[in-house]
């Protein structure tokens, strides 16, 4: 139990930390780093709840996919950063107003709110005990049945996200010579070479 | 004495909490930097995830996972389609500092 209060203290430092650094790094690849940081140690938080398969899902999506496409383009913009970061003390005062306000409100709701005994008990989807069924497995029984049309939803999104992203970015660009292949294998002898008579000291 | 070792409910809706406010913070902070503004919006949709999971587990139902998984999803479909607009924009206009970003005003 002890071992458990100083795995989320450390890992919940290192996340509010790493988040911290992501919105006041100078230069945005290492926001992009630190958003790494704070999602794996999120992940480490969420093993240590119980939910492993989340936690595998948010390594992979988050840290293989998204942080990636994040640096990705970071990197592939010819941004100038530092003009970028002008205006970011001037905006200080009001972010930080507005978060001080933020967080004591979330935090007065947190310190007052209590739970009832009924709604603990009724849950319904229970977990199963984690010696008996895997989460992962204990998700996709849920998941496969209950929750199929959803499921299926999701997966449309991602479709739709896929299909509008090339979408967005594809160009054609005019003048770039480009291999037809067609037009190389409908390509015949008679269009190509042409025989002509010369006749000796004359030329063509 | 060992009491605040004792890891439960509202230790990670304060942790949530926390990171949740940092992602406005960081909206505030940076005004200009569009990618910034959403790598914020990530780490709101991640404070919302450490949310659901926990209630999952102090309740003991599988459903918070569930949309947990949901919500994963829908933010890799955003952050995807965001960085595309951002390439476009930025292709088109050669900025995408958010104050030149003014042409649907009127």
């Amino acid at each position: 139990m002890i071992l458990q209060g100083l795995t989320f203290y450390a890992f919940a430092a290192i996340a509010v930390a790493a988040a911290v650094m992501v919105v006041s790094a100078r230069n945005p690849v290492h926001s992009v780093l630190f958003l790494i940081v704070t999602f794996f140690t999120t992940a480490g938080l969420f093993v240590l709840i119980g939910a492993e398969f989340l936690a595998m899902v948010l390594v992979v999506v988050y840290v293989g996919a998204v942080a990636v496409l994040f640096m990705f383009v970071v990197m592939m913009l010819d941004i100038n950063f530092v003009e970028m970061r002008e205006g970011f003390l001037q905006y200080m005062p009001i972010g930080v107003l507005v978060g001080i306000i933020l967080l004591v409100e979330l935090l007065m709701v947190l310190g007052t709110a209590s739970m009832s005994p009924a709604v603990m008990a009724s849950g319904t989807e229970p977990i199963p005990d984690l010696t008996q069924r895997q989460n992962t497995a204990a998700l996709g029984d849920v998941l496969y049945t209950k929750y199929i049309y959803l499921f299926q939803t999701a997966g449309m999104i991602l479709l739709v996200a896929m299909i509008g992203a090339i979408v967005l970015t594809l160009r054609q660009r005019p003048g770039v010579r480009k291999q037809n292949i067609a037009t190389q294998l409908a390509r015949r002898r008679e269009d190509a070479v042409e025989l002509k008579k010369v006749q000796p000291g004359q030329g063509v | 004495m060992m009491a605040f070792l004792e890891i439960g409910l509202g230790h990670y809706l304060a942790l949530a909490a926390v990171v949740f406010t940092i992602g406005v913070f960081g909206i505030f902070l940076n005004r200009k930097n569009v990618i910034i503004i959403l790598m914020s919006i990530e780490l709101m949709l991640l404070a919302v995830n450490i949310n659901l999971i926990a209630f999952s587990a102090y309740l003991h139902d599988l459903v918070g996972q569930i949309f947990a998984l949901f919500v994963l999803t829908v933010a890799a479909g955003e952050a995807a389609i965001g960085l595309a607009i951002i390439v476009v924009y930025f292709r088109n206009r050669g900025t995408i500092a958010v104050e030149d970003i003014n042409l649907m005003k009127g």
